[in-house]
């Protein structure tokens, strides 16, 4: 499998999906500590991929959605942002909504 | 070290008729981008935009960019 196709199984196989420097609870930089707390904060349940563990899913994941930035997150297998639009779509209830119908589609 | 005013002339040379005002320390940076060409593009696009205009300076000389953009319109809203 090429590294194109690694990261679609990714992104389709989970739900809710944030490419990210370090994990979660330990996050490496502020952007993607920040889309963390965010996620969290709609209660969100999301998997996570630590670029920093693997150096062709750093630079293949931005050419995989035209974005030269991390974090990336992905829902239903769609790009919805990096951090600044996670935040607006946040602070406008979009980002509630998108994660909301994420889950819906599985009941 | 990249200064505010070099990502603002870089920004607004390269992507026509926008506007920039900006902010930052050298590594973290803030911006808002004002540009006509934004209208009928989603959010996605118009950061694909501004990244677009800074090219290959994103993966070297800036290591941190937070971006807001508007069109003129929204911009004249918010202001009001």
């Amino acid at each position: 499998m090429n590294i194109t196709e690694q990261i679609k199984e990714l992104v389709e196989t989970n739900d809710v999906v944030l490419f990210m420097k370090g994990s979660p609870d330990f996050p490496q930089c502020g952007f993607s500590g920040r889309a963390t707390q965010i996620l969290r904060s709609c209660g969100a349940r999301f998997a996570s991929v630590d670029v920093l563990q693997n150096q062709d899913i750093r630079e293949g994941i931005k050419q995989y959605s035209s974005w030269p930035t991390i974090p990336q997150l992905y829902v239903k297998g769609e790009f919805v942002g990096g951090s600044d639009i996670l935040m607006e779509m946040y602070e406008n209830g979009e980002l509630q909504e998108t994660l909301q119908s994420s889950e819906k589609v599985d009941n | 070290m990249v200064t505010p005013e070099n990502i603002k002339v870089w920004i607004e040379e390269n992507l026509a008729n926008s506007t920039v005002e900006i902010d930052g320390d050298g590594h973290h940076f803030n911006a808002v981008i004002v540009c006509p060409d934004f209208a009928g593009k989603n959010r996605i696009q118009q950061h694909q935009m501004v990244y677009g205009a800074l090219g290959d300076r994103m993966k070297a000389e800036i290591h941190a960019l937070s971006m807001k953009t508007l069109t003129p319109e929204q911009r004249d809203q918010s202001e009001a």
